[in-house]
């Protein structure tokens, strides 16, 4: 039996959109979640599962910790396991000038109160014996941890089920339209509903909706390649990334390991395909072997990709609209949107039921893009040719995030 | 001049090479295996001294022919032996030679990939003893061994028969030939097989054959289980009168018919659709074996057919490519190609009903089966995941949930098995269960395949 209205409704069933309907159920809203698919099946889903405090964008640290908090109580929270793993995370460093940019991440995540050690070559080759020498510094932080993305989300969307959520599959909603000081919601099959609240969570999809009320955010759809391996014998415990992107890697308790690294490549959201350019992966593969010599006969499986939404500042959209009163904005998470989901779900509880939340969110204003958008360093880094994506460079430097 | 790249040096690739060398072009071919003449043609180490003649029967003539066929082409092609296609993208292909990647471009691409052994489940499947049939030949015609001294030959396939006579003539005991599809559909198919007499009568004379050596030759039997301690030492069945039987064996060949080699007609942009008489998705291609602009599919690869469809198939994708380069019609062969193709084929079909994929059977197993070797999952995962709330009805959502196809094999094992299991779970037919999605590598390549990086 379906509502006829709600009090929010939520367009999205990825992360973002399933932890903001379980903490609304919890305060008692009526909540009905509207996804094109099956949850958890796009970025959310494919993602390397990465929970990284270390290098954040420094404005990102009050939710990140937040958020932190929530995945270390996930089982307890949402009543199943999702392979969480505090396994801590390894930030390598190849030469000085990257050593110079560890040092300097470094700091800002200690003025947000994380313990990192700072590991010079002979802590390395100590510790960390599997590691090539090529590697000249590191900084590590116990506290990262990484979990399985293909159960997180239908993990949450469960216990969001459980707190009394409406969830609608294979639902694209068709068309969104003011009613009164709420909102009407119509979906393909013809059938509507009426919410006051609405939350715009539809990742590479969003735009479309923030559109229909009169605000725009540059998001274009990419993915990185990634691989995995068939399962070894464990050599390494911490998830692994080098300063340059080369690699990111982790090995699963299974004894995979998976990798997923730069630069990203533009994925075609409408016939929903985010392809793997074997030359990439090759790249990725010599690059892993390079930095670990003991996998050089490990041998890969399988390649994927996903489709994640991307912004020119490498920062998402989180907040209230600035036209449209009730309408709350969670979309374009660059890459990095796995390790922030649960907090943004709770901050946009937040400012839905309390009017704000505590936690700073200024920097990711839809507002920002009134103007020509910044086109970060770390953008201009990861992907392959910003120019063929359609986004206008500034002669601004970007804002300088790890 | 155009370049046209073969994958594949079974029947259908080199029929497709000889048509395209006699037209002047010089195709590569490349080939997984050490020597041509893929599965069914396979040719021995050339120091291993084995009575192919006696090992091939009937189909002697054609498997010497074949060889010396390909002899002949040898200088008028690329021949890349041992050489995988690990990836495509657009006109590139790329391979895995000697431990290295490196690439090829293709303006015409012709896929003849052959086919695979199509297994289900049972309990005990994965011990060791067992064996797929194919793999069962293969150990026979490559290596000159036979899987055990006393084999009991289970599944739904032709090729039981076959199989049986040949580990006979080697010497082996054959346990049992155990076909899980009853007489009575086997009757029903009779007026399709007589579309192939010639292969119609190959078959009966194998029935023949197993009942003057004495094998007991079962047909409707419900496999329960292949038991033993480390290692098979019998195969429990319940017969069509429905009781329980046991066969003292030390090895169990599987296998229900084939199933096409199609992750790279996946990878090159092929469009699949479900076929109801094989149970499988298959690609979607015109009666040349055109796929889409620039890539022909032929052989077992493209749809199973057997050796001599194979044939006609990479002749008429020949003709097709020939055509699409401006050649002129040889209308009166692709006549001829075309109508025999269509009657092999179709005499393939009827053989899918007389040798059916055991769907019900496999619908039943109980949860505790084995369903993917490669990350051990069992039935019973599959099934729980599913039934729980906002559970996945489709294949690839499963496989995410459940790891069942995600390992080393990437499901070509238990993919059909799968497809089964979620359909049956979901009250749908196979095609609602949907297509396990292909993605490169088509077989594990190692890191160091892709070189040393600069530092």
């Amino acid at each position: 039996m379906s509502r006829a209205s709600t009090d929010v409704a939520i367009i999205g069933g990825g992360l973002i959109g399933v932890w903001t309907a379980f903490f609304l159920a919890r305060r008692g809203q009526s909540v009905t979640l509207f996804e094109k698919g099956v949850v958890g099946a796009q970025s959310s889903g494919t993602n390397f599962g990465n929970l990284r405090l270390q290098g954040r964008f420094p404005g990102q640290y009050p939710l990140s910790l937040r958020s932190h908090a929530l995945w270390e109580d996930f089982e307890a929270l949402i009543g199943e396991g999702c392979e969480f793993a505090q396994t801590g995370h390894l930030y390598c460093a190849f030469d000085s000038d990257e050593a110079a940019r560890l040092e300097a991440y470094a700091q800002v995540s200690q003025s947000h109160g994380l313990a990192i050690e700072r590991l010079a070559p002979s802590d390395l080759r100590r510790r960390f014996p599997w590691l090539s020498e090529r590697a000249i510094a590191a900084t590590f932080c116990a506290r990262d941890a990484t979990a399985n993305p293909r159960l997180a989300t239908p993990a949450v969307a469960r216990a969001a089920l459980r707190q009394g959520v409406e969830i609608r599959e294979n639902a694209p909603v068709t068309a969104v339209t003011r009613q009164g000081d709420g909102f009407r919601i119509t979906t393909a099959d013809g059938r509507g509903l009426s919410c006051a609240a609405l939350v715009n969570a539809a990742g590479a999809w969003a735009v479309q909706m923030a559109e229909c009320f009169g605000e725009t955010a540059p998001v274009f759809a990419a993915g990185p390649p990634q691989f995995v391996t068939e399962p070894m014998p464990m050599v390494f415990a911490p998830s692994l990334q080098t300063i340059d992107g080369s690699v990111i890697a982790r090995q699963t308790e299974r004894g995979n390991v998976i990798l997923a690294g730069y630069p990203r490549t533009a994925a075609d959201a409408v016939a929903n395909r985010a392809p793997v350019p074997p030359a990439k992966t090759l790249a990725a593969m010599r690059a892993l072997a390079g930095l670990v010599p003991a996998l050089a006969q490990a041998h890969v499986i399988r390649v994927w990709s996903g489709i994640e939404g991307y912004l020119p500042d490498m920062i998402p959209v989180i907040g209230r609209s600035d036209t449209t009163p009730g309408l709350f904005h969670a979309f374009g998470f660059c890459g990095h949107g796995f390790q922030i989901g649960p907090g943004v779900g709770l901050c946009l509880s937040e400012m839905i039921l309390d009017g704000s939340t505590p936690t700073p969110l200024e920097d990711f204003a839809i507002g920002r893009f009134r103007t020509p958008a910044v086109v970060s360093e770390k953008f201009q880094k990861e992907f392959d040719r910003p120019s063929d994506m359609g986004i206008e460079r500034s002669a601004e430097k970007g804002r300088a995030i790890g | 001049m155009s370049s046209i790249v073969i994958v594949g040096a079974g029947p259908a690739g080199i029929a497709a090479a000889e048509l395209l060398c006699s037209h002047g072009h010089r195709p590569v071919v490349i080939d997984e295996g050490e020597r041509a003449g893929g599965q069914g043609y396979r040719r021995p180490s050339p120091d291993l001294a084995l009575d192919m003649h006696a090992l091939m029967g009937s189909e002697a003539g054609r498997y010497e022919a074949l060889h010396r066929r390909f002899a002949a082409l040898a200088e008028h092609i690329d021949y890349r032996p041992r050489t995988l296609v690990w990836a495509i993208e657009g006109r590139t292909l790329h391979l895995l030679y000697d431990g290295r990647a490196e690439t090829i471009e293709a303006d015409q691409l012709l896929l003849a990939t052959g086919a695979m052994d199509r297994v289900a489940p049972l309990p005990g499947w994965t011990l060791p003893g067992v064996f797929t049939l194919g793999g069962a030949q293969v150990a026979l015609k490559d290596q000159g061994c036979l899987i055990g001294r006393r084999v009991a030959f289970l599944g739904s396939s032709p090729l039981l028969l076959l199989a049986a006579k040949q580990y006979r003539q080697m010497g082996g005991t054959v346990a049992v030939i155990a076909d899980t599809t009853g007489l009575a559909a086997k009757a029903t198919a009779l007026p399709g097989l007589l579309a192939s007499p010639r292969t119609l009568l190959r078959g009966l004379g194998g029935m023949a054959g197993a009942l003057r050596a004495g094998t007991p030759l079962l047909h409707g039997v419900t496999p329960l289980a292949i038991a033993g301690n480390g290692h098979v030492q019998s195969l429990l069945l319940r017969d069509a009168a429905g009781r329980e039987r046991r066969f003292t064996c030390d090895a169990v060949a599987l296998g229900y018919g084939l199933k096409p080699e199609t992750q790279l007609a996946d990878l090159a942009g092929a469009r699949f659709v479900y076929d109801e008489a094989f149970r499988l998705f298959l690609p979607e291609t015109d009666a040349f074996g055109r796929a889409r602009p620039g890539l022909y599919l032929a052989g077992d690869g493209a749809s199973i057919g057997g050796a001599d469809a194979a044939e006609a198939s990479g002749a008429l994708a020949a003709h097709a490519i020939l055509a699409d380069l401006g050649g002129a019609p040889a209308a009166a062969e692709v006549r001829t190609l075309t109508r025999k193709l269509a009657r092999l084929r179709g005499f393939q079909r009827s053989l899918a009903r007389a040798f059916a994929w055991p769907a019900s059977q496999i619908r039943a197993l109980p949860d505790d089966t084995l369903l993917c070797r490669c990350e051990s999952v069992t039935i019973g995962t599959v099934r729980a995941a599913m039934a729980q709330a906002l559970g996945p009805i489709e294949v690839n959502r499963v496989k995410a949930m459940t790891r069942c196809g995600m390992g080393r094999c990437q499901g070509r094992v238990c993919g059909p098995a799968l497809q089964e299991i979620v359909a049956g779970a979901s009250g749908q037919d196979g095609a609602g269960a949907g297509r396990l999605r292909g993605q490169a590598p088509v077989k594990p390549i190692a890191l160091s395949a892709a070189g040393e990086s600069t530092p």
